[in-house]
């Protein structure tokens, strides 16, 4: 690998090197969109954290004192509970999932191209549609329960708050499984069947062959498509706010939607900036996280080739 | 192995997954990953027939069918009932948000992913951008929302299309220049050579090679950024006010949350309306769109 990077880094750099200075301009554009909209936010959600203002009246400092609100509300292990719990119920449940449908998509039978594309589906649609759908399908008197006559379906899905907390995961699981077989199916694809035809000669079973050679070959795979599940799970907000608005009391009131909660509807602007904060420490503390696991940076051996 | 390696070795796949079929060797079949596959698809075309055919009932037969059964008698009705309310409005604002979205978040990261590849790494200022922007990619953006709140009515944007529009440039532009640079490092460089020799301008070479050989990438980066903001709904959420600012998917939760809430079958039908457009973008890029993704995550 060092080999190959330091004999192409120079080569490839040569050309740009004679560009001078214009390659540096031609990043301007994204980079001032970037920092005016999301890197001037990011900073600025740590600043009014330490301020409070109501959306109507003045901003003004107030140090640490949303801080210490939030920190001693009982509101907030909670939240950070339901969210840690989405996180961990929908990754253990999409990921065998999206890793067996993968693998099954990436054969090369012309039905199995059909299938991935209708599998497709679901990412076109937005969470809003797709939590209003699934309100309508578990509606307890008119849905499918109490129109098919299965007294089982026709429970109150969004009023109990752990079918809730059931219904926030299955949906999720319902929009995102297929993006993530998707993934998994590209990976596949890319493992060199030289591999199965070594094992295959020396006699290795099917559920042999997947333990030892796709699932450490999709190690990097696995690690992407966690790593999106995982960063995503923070940030439900669209699903969980048309599903259920946190409710029933607040047993799906994850940490986006307390944010919104605390800001939009309680007008507690600091407050609310304080969990923005927490979102970005947790997500970027998960995103280091997972790549130690991995053993390797993905992104930084792009950087290397570039 | 090296990123070079691997995304040869995704072109490679790019180009021989469909043309090329392995031998297939003497294996059992994967009955497990069958039996799960078509499973977990039942359970995503289930609700969207279900969607599609209620769609087609009257009010009354929603609530007297089964509803499984296709309606007795199809009516397009409700699709009526909901052209005929605010629905070419939020529309065409959802459009307008998607096309003001997608065309410079797409330009900006294919100049920037372009700087960044053809830099190899050289340039100190364009490391640190590549990584500002990978950084970006671990940043749950919608964190931010409160700033960009305050900043958009200190710009006297609050309850405009165009306030929509510039917090989702940016939040598009880092996974954008990801997957658009891993397609540009594919360009041999023997190509950039020779328009170097020929004289032409890194902005010359840029437009005229670059952007064309690696038209697929764009194809893919621009459905998925438009689906994205097509989709988006919590910057509209707190960015707009009036409901002749609504895009799609608010309008859709305040059409369920309205007066007209009890009419599944015209809610229904709006879904119906609002993927539409999705799923002629889909159509036409489809097989780009998932290689491209394939290869800008899969690495």
């Amino acid at each position: 690998m060092a080999a190959i990077s330091a004999k192409r880094t120079p080569s490839a750099a040569a050309p740009g090197a004679s560009g001078g200075g214009v390659l540096p301009w031609l990043a301007m554009p994204a980079l001032v969109a970037f920092v005016a909209f999301a890197l001037i936010p990011l900073i600025g959600v740590l600043l009014l954290s330490f301020t409070s203002w109501d959306t109507l009246g003045e901003i003004k400092l107030t140090g640490f004192e949303s801080w210490r609100s939030v920190l001693t509300d009982p509101g907030l292990p909670h939240a950070l509970w339901v969210t840690f719990l989405i996180m961990l119920f929908s990754w253990a449940f999409q990921t065998p999932a999206s890793l067996l449908i993968g693998v099954f998509l990436a054969g090369h039978q012309r039905y199995r191209e059909l299938l991935a594309v209708l599998y497709f589906i679901p990412l076109l649609l937005s969470s809003a549609a797709i939590a209003i759908t699934f309100k309508a399908l578990l509606d307890p008197n008119f849905g499918l329960g109490a129109g098919l006559g299965l007294d089982f379906l026709s429970q109150d899905w969004l009023g109990e708050p752990g079918l809730a907390f059931g219904v926030v995961i299955f949906v999720v699981s319902w929009q995102y499984i297929p993006f993530h077989s998707l993934l998994y199916q590209g990976g596949v694809r890319q493992i060199p069947r030289s591999l199965y035809e070594a094992a295959e000669l020396d006699g290795a079973g099917r559920i042999r062959m997947f333990f030892s050679i796709t699932l450490p070959q999709l190690k990097y795979t696995i690690i992407t498509s966690s790593t999106l599940m995982v960063v995503g799970s923070l940030t439900f907000f669209d699903l969980i706010f048309v599903l259920t608005e946190g409710g029933p009391g607040d047993a799906t009131r994850a940490l986006a939607l307390d944010m919104y909660k605390r800001g939009f509807q309680a007008n507690l602007m600091g407050a609310a900036c304080v969990i923005g904060v927490i979102l970005v420490l947790v997500g970027l503390a998960l995103a280091l996280l997972l790549r130690r696991l991995g053993g390797r940076d993905p992104q930084a051996s792009q950087l290397e080739g570039a | 192995m090296t990123a070079t390696h691997t995304s040869r070795a995704a072109n490679r796949a790019r180009a021989g997954a469909h043309g090329r079929r392995p031998a297939k060797s003497r294996q059992r079949p994967n009955w497990l990953g069958g039996l799960v596959s078509w499973l977990w698809l039942a359970v995503v075309i289930i609700p969207i027939y279900w969607i599609v055919i209620t769609s087609l009932k009257t009010q009354a037969n929603y609530y007297a069918t089964n509803p499984f059964a296709p309606p007795p008698d199809p009516t397009l009705d409700n699709y009526r009932l909901v052209l005929e309310m605010d629905f070419p409005l939020y529309f065409l604002n959802s459009l307008l948000v998607a096309i003001g979205t997608v065309i410079p978040s797409v330009l900006f990261s294919f100049m920037a992913a372009y700087a960044i590849v053809r830099s190899g790494g050289a340039s100190r200022f364009l490391r640190g951008v590549n990584s500002l922007f990978l950084m970006g990619l671990a940043i749950p953006l919608q964190a931010t929302v409160i700033p960009i709140y305050l900043m958009i009515i200190k710009l006297h944007l609050y309850d405009s299309l165009t306030g929509l529009v510039l917090p989702s440039v940016a939040f598009a532009i880092p996974l954008s220049v990801l997957v658009l640079a891993n397609f540009i490092r594919d360009v041999p460089k023997e190509l950039f050579e020779s328009m170097r020799l020929d004289g032409a301008t890194e902005w010359k070479t840029l437009w005229g090679l670059a952007f064309p050989l690696t038209r697929p990438a764009v194809v893919t980066v621009s459905i998925y950024n438009a689906l994205q903001v097509w989709n988006g709904f919590l910057l509209p959420l707190i960015l707009t006010q009036s409901p002749d600012k609504r895009t799609l998917p608010l309008a859709l939760a305040a059409f369920q949350g309205g007066p007209y809430g009890v009419n599944v079958p015209a809610v229904l039908a709006s879904v119906v309306l609002t993927i539409l457009p999705m799923l002629v973008l889909y159509t036409v890029g489809r097989r780009q769109l998932l290689s491209g993704l394939t290869a800008g995550f899969g690495k």
